[in-house]
Parts: C-alpha cells; structure tokens; sequence
C-alpha cells in the first residue's frame, strides 16, 4: 500500500496525514471532523490525487437514504417501458442503478469513496450503513445479486459535527479532527496556492485574517477557503501591502454577517 | 500487554470498547507507530478517541498511564471559586515573572502555593503575589509565568506543567462551556420526539405513492402520512441581574441558539432580574415600562409550554423568601410609595412554586458550576430553587440532560 504523505497543492499536519496511513492500513473508514472550510473534503481529493486512484463522490443531503448509495430500482421507467413494450422489461437487472457506495465496489481498481457530511442526513443513517461499510458488500433482493467490493476502497467520511453519530457507527472508524491551522501552516497552505504572490502582501493578509477571527464575539470565524478567495480578489484588484494599512479592502468576503462586519468597524481592525 | 491502560482510559470516562481495543493492537502488531512513542500516542488516539470532546480525556489517560504524574490533592472548594471567575490580562511583565519564577522546582511552588492558600483569605484577581486570576504568580490562570500550577483556568502558552502534558482539547469537553452550535444540536433534540407524536395521516406523500403504484403493477396505491410539524412551544427566562454578567458570554450563546431554532412552534423569551416576583421584563435591562404581569404567563400561555429558566439562582435568603424583598420592589414599588401603596402578591419562592405547578415541563439551567452549588451559605438559594425546579448546569452535557428531562416531562 502507497503512503500518503500530502500534495503540491493540499499542505495536510502531520497528525492527519498519521491518521491517514492509519486507517488505509487498517482498512477502516477515516472519520473526519472540523470547522469548515478548514479542507475536509480537499482531504479526498488530495488523497485519490496522489495515491493515484478516482474519486468517487456521495454528497449527502438532509433527505438522502442509505439505500441512495447503494442502488435504486427504477420502477416507474420500467412501468413506463412495459407499457410500450421495450425490450428488455422482464429483465430487472436493467432497471438497478448502483448508487456511489455500487459504483465505487463494483470498480476494477482500488477507489477512493467520500461520503460528504454525513451528519447533514437522518440520525439513523450511518446505522444504516454499518454492514456495508464493514464488509464491504450489499444484497439487491430483486435480482438476487450480492455487490461486493473487488478491492476495499478508502473511505472518507466528513461531519460538521450538526448531528451526534450513533456510537456502534464510531467504534468502526478512525476519527480525526482537522484543527484551525496555525500561522505557520497557514502561511505553507497560502504560499502552495499562491506561488507567486508577494511576501508582503502575504503576511499582511494572514495577519488580518488571524486579527479578524480572534476578535471577540465573532459569530461566523472566517475560514480557511475564505482566506483563499479574499487573497485571491486582493490580487486581482492590485491592492498593495500600503493599501492593507490603511483599509482592509474586500472585507464581505471574510465576514459574511452584519453583525460581524459591526464588530470589525467598532475594533477599528479595518 | 497493557490492558490496564484500557480501564485507566474507562476511569477517565472513555467509552472504549473491546471493538476499538482489537484494533489497536492490531494496528501495533502491524507496526504502525514504528516503535516511537509519540507515533503511539497519534495512533492510539486517533483509533480510540472518536468525539472532540474526549480528547481531552484521552489526552490526561495517557499522561497517567506512562507518566504517572503525581497531581495536586483536590484544592479547596472556596478557591475554585474565585479563580471560576474570569478576567481580563491586565499588562503583564514577562521578564519580570520569568525571573521570578524560572528558578523554582515543582517542589518549591506546591509549598509556596499551600502556604498562600493558608495566608489568603479573600480573592485576588491580578498582581504577583497571590492566588487568583490574571496574575503574574505561578498560582491561579489566565495569568503568566514561567512554571507553575494551573488552577481552573484555561492554559497559556502550555506551561503549567502540572496539567497532563499540554491539554490542548481541554475546552472542547462535554462538561466546559459550550458554543452556540452545540446549543443548537441540543435544542435540535427537544423537536425530535414532537415529530413521533401521533396525529391523523393527512399528509399526501408523492414518493411513496409512486412506488407503491408500481409495485402494485399500475394500480393506484395512495400513501398518507403524518405531518412531520414540530409543536414544541418554549418559553425561555433568563435571570439579567448583577451575579450573571461574569455569564453575560455564555448566555448570550444559549440566547443566540435557540433564536436561531426555528423549528419551535412558538418561542417567548422573558427576563426577571435574580428571581421571579410579580413582573417578568420583555427586554434584558428589566425596564418597569417592559414588563408584563406573570401572572399573565400562567394566564395565558398553556401547560404544554416547555420552560427553560436560565440563572444563577445565587442571592441573598430574604430575596426568595420574604415578602417585598426583591430588587424590583425596591427599584420600582418602593420610590412610587408615597403616592401609589402596591406590594407584591407573593414571594419570589412562591412565585416559582406557582409556575412550576402551571408548566410541570420546565427545568432551571445554573451557569454555576456544579461543583459550587452545596458550598456555602451564599448557595442557599440554590439549593432551595433546586428543591422546585431539576436543575441543570448550563454545558453542553447539561443541556442535554435537561432536554431529556423536557421530553419524558413529568415521571
């Protein structure tokens, strides 16, 4: 099994590229918790990105089912089909769709599969998924069928932490949390998206970046995506570490709350 | 091999399982940790820890187990008190308490600190001397030193090299103070049984109708369902007065979560100053012109309505037991004597009583710590509203526990 160890344009800590290694060899799903914007679903791509496998994406909603994954038996197309007597209706098989979990077992090669905010679905929905995330495999009832993994992909799930996962669901994953970067980090993370920007300019922003979230009373923190975008505009709109002095430019992008953007104004930060 | 670092993790209050137990040591049969034992440390945390808040836990287990570090004998409950009140860094000297407190061992500064605690007889809060808060002595927190003892504060700069290695997950603990999300996935729980309730299927579910219809081979097969409507009626109380301002941050997170839950039938959000007497106040500053009758509340608002009441339920005995006593009294009905006798119906305490038996859901949330609440005579009080209402400390644990008490309701 390859390590991973991080890629040009992901700058992951020590600790989560660990735990990374940790779960792949122990084939267990890696569990992924933090603030947002702090890179979690970056992490799956990086991941596939360097190990050099596809990626297979389940974004979850607040009405995805576990079955959702797993496949869906198209009924009303093949209602719709006997009706007008296509070829093919008496055969079920043609009217399973495998979900992403299906898709991501049924690949020749070993596969990457992020399950995306997990917490964002039912409470019950990871029990719902125990077995198959244990052995990896799925029965289809109407067909007979058992799907199962040709080559155990490495599964990420994230959470925002909105709902408490049920503990059985736990004990099976490793668990990391992916905390705030510090300056240091931060600065390698801007310094790998941003080659090419000015030294100054840099630290300028990172400094009124970490000045901004230790504020007090700040409800929305900016993140580190935010980071990203606002460095972006500033080097689009050619500000000037002078400029930065004066008046932090662009501000909407880092604060998004009214209230948020009053307690900026009041501190004098910009 | 070291199964008794699996129960100095259970006496920490880790769940750990044999599940997680088996696959740490199949991740050391591996050889997963390169025989280092910070490796260790990272793998068997991120194997055994599943929730932020157990970080912390995990964090002071392994310090036990592999260093065995001697800690300091309980300190007296009086002291946590003092330093369980926060401030803010006055202008500290770091050469200054450097110098002063480089040089000395462990020893030294335990035997200082025993000595202090004999000789200190009020609170301290800055200076360098005694044991408080935002100082420069090696005793007490939010204050600097070089080395010392951190007691009941949040660490700086990770010296305080008593506390099991650094604990930097200390403030994420399910029993410390809490940010609003956690409010908000609390509260969330509140709404969760209102949508088992059972009500007529009125609701035409499109999805399932489908389906149904074509398992059925064409026919048409309808589905109903029970409307998925939160009815959770809340009315919130929330104590303004002088004890809660060292709160005002963590009640502000409370206030802030349950405004933005929006899934609550109907939200009343009321404020009394140290207790209940005979007016509640619509805005926090607890103005005359704001106010509404609470007997209006048993009036008007229906039993159904679950009550939160939010307070220190810390003041003087007179105050809740006698007569014409609070402080609204004397702030508004004592200066209009002269021309207009009103008194108060009742006593703060029968006030209390009276609401209790009107909204049998309701629980009271102190942001005291626990710990403090059988302490002295200043805590009375508490004991006695504790004896009316299931008190609950304002954390996140504590908050669930009382969400749970506000969804079986009455036992």
């Amino acid at each position: 099994m390859q390590q991973f160890s991080g890629s040009k344009d992901y700058i992951a800590s020590e600790e989560l590229i660990r735990s990374v290694n940790i779960a792949a060899a122990l084939e267990k799903p890696l569990l992924v918790k933090g603030e947002p914007g702090t890179g979690k679903t970056m992490l799956a791509e990086s991941i596939a990105d360097s190990l050099n496998m596809d990626l297979y994406i389940w974004n979850i909603k607040s009405t995805t089912k576990a079955q959702d994954g797993l496949y869906v038996y198209d009924t009303v197309q093949r209602l719709y089909d006997s009706q007008f007597g296509e070829s093919g209706v008496d055969n079920i098989e043609n009217y399973i769709r495998l979900g992403k979990l299906g898709e991501a077992f049924e690949s020749e090669k070993q596969v990457v599969l992020l399950i995306d905010e997990i917490d964002k679905a039912d409470l019950e929905f990871p029990n719902d998924l125990l077995w198959e995330l244990d052995q990896m495999e799925f029965h289809i009832p109407e067909t007979g069928r058992t799907v199962k993994a040709k080559k155990r992909p490495v599964v990420i799930i994230t959470s925002n932490a909105e709902k408490e996962l049920p503990d059985a669901f736990l004990r099976r994953c490793i668990f990391h949390y992916i905390a705030f970067p510090d300056e240091e980090l931060m600065t390698r993370i801007v310094k790998a998206h941003y080659p090419d920007l000015k030294d100054d300019l840099m630290y300028a922003a990172i400094n009124a970046f970490y000045r901004l979230r230790s504020l007090a009373g700040i409800q929305k923190k900016p993140a580190t995506s935010e980071l990203l975008d606002w460095i972006k505009a500033l080097q689009i709109g050619g500000v000037t570490e002078e400029d930065m002095m004066k008046h932090l430019p662009f501000i909407g992008i880092l604060l998004k709350k009214t209230e948020d953007l009053q307690i900026a104004e009041k501190e004098h930060v910009y | 091999m070291f199964t008794d670092f699996l129960y100095v993790l259970r006496a920490y209050g880790m769940k750990t399982s044999l599940n997680e137990w088996n696959m740490l040591l199949e991740a050391l049969h591996q050889d997963l940790n390169n025989a280092s034992l910070t490796e260790f440390y990272h793998m068997a945390r991120c194997i055994l820890v599943k929730k932020l808040e157990d970080y912390d836990r995990f964090d002071q287990a392994f310090v036990e187990y592999f260093r065995r570090l001697e800690s300091m004998d309980p300190l007296p409950p009086k002291v946590m008190k003092w330093l369980s009140k926060t401030m803010a860094e006055s202008g500290l000297d770091k050469d200054e308490a450097d110098a002063a407190w480089e040089n000395k061992t462990t020893d030294e500064i335990r035997e200082m600190l025993r000595r202090r605690l004999e000789e200190q007889k009020e609170e301290h809060h800055g200076g360098c001397k005694w044991v408080g808060t935002g100082g420069q002595t090696a005793f007490g927190h939010d204050g600097y030193a070089p080395r010392g003892i951190r007691i009941f504060g949040e660490g700086r700069l990770g010296r305080a090299f008593q506390i099991a290695g650094e604990r930097r997950f200390r403030d994420f603990r399910d029993d410390s103070t809490i940010q609003i999300r956690q409010f908000q996935v609390a509260l969330k729980k509140l709404r969760l049984l209102s949508m088992r309730d059972d009500g007529r299927k009125t609701e035409f579910n499109v999805d399932a109708t489908i389906d149904e219809t074509c398992k059925n081979a064409g026919m048409l097969s309808i589905v109903m369902e029970r409307p998925r409507k939160n009815q959770t009626k809340l009315l919130l109380l929330m104590d303004s007065g002088g004890s809660m301002w060292s709160y005002s941050e963590l009640c502000n997170r409370l206030f802030q979560a349950v405004h933005r839950s929006n899934h609550f039938k109907d939200l009343k959000i009321y404020y009394f100053h140290n207790c209940v007497y005979d007016e509640v106040y619509k805005d926090p500053a607890c103005a005359k012109e704001d106010s509404i009758p609470t007997k209006w509340l048993i009036n008007n608002l229906k039993s159904e309505y679950k009550v939160i009441f939010v307070g220190d339920a810390s003041m003087a005995p007179e105050e809740l037991m006698e007569l014409n006593a609070g402080f609204d009294y004397y702030r508004y009905y004592a200066k209009s004597y002269m021309n207009d006798y009103t008194k108060h119906e009742r006593t703060g305490e029968e006030w209390l009583k009276a609401l209790r038996k009107h909204f049998p859901n309701s629980v009271w949330l102190n942001p005291l710590h626990k710990r403090l609440w059988e302490f002295d005579n200043t805590t009375w009080t508490i004991r006695r509203i504790k004896s009316i209402f299931p008190m609950y400390q304002l954390s996140a644990a504590g908050l669930d526990q009382a969400v749970l008490k506000l969804k079986r309701g009455q036992e």
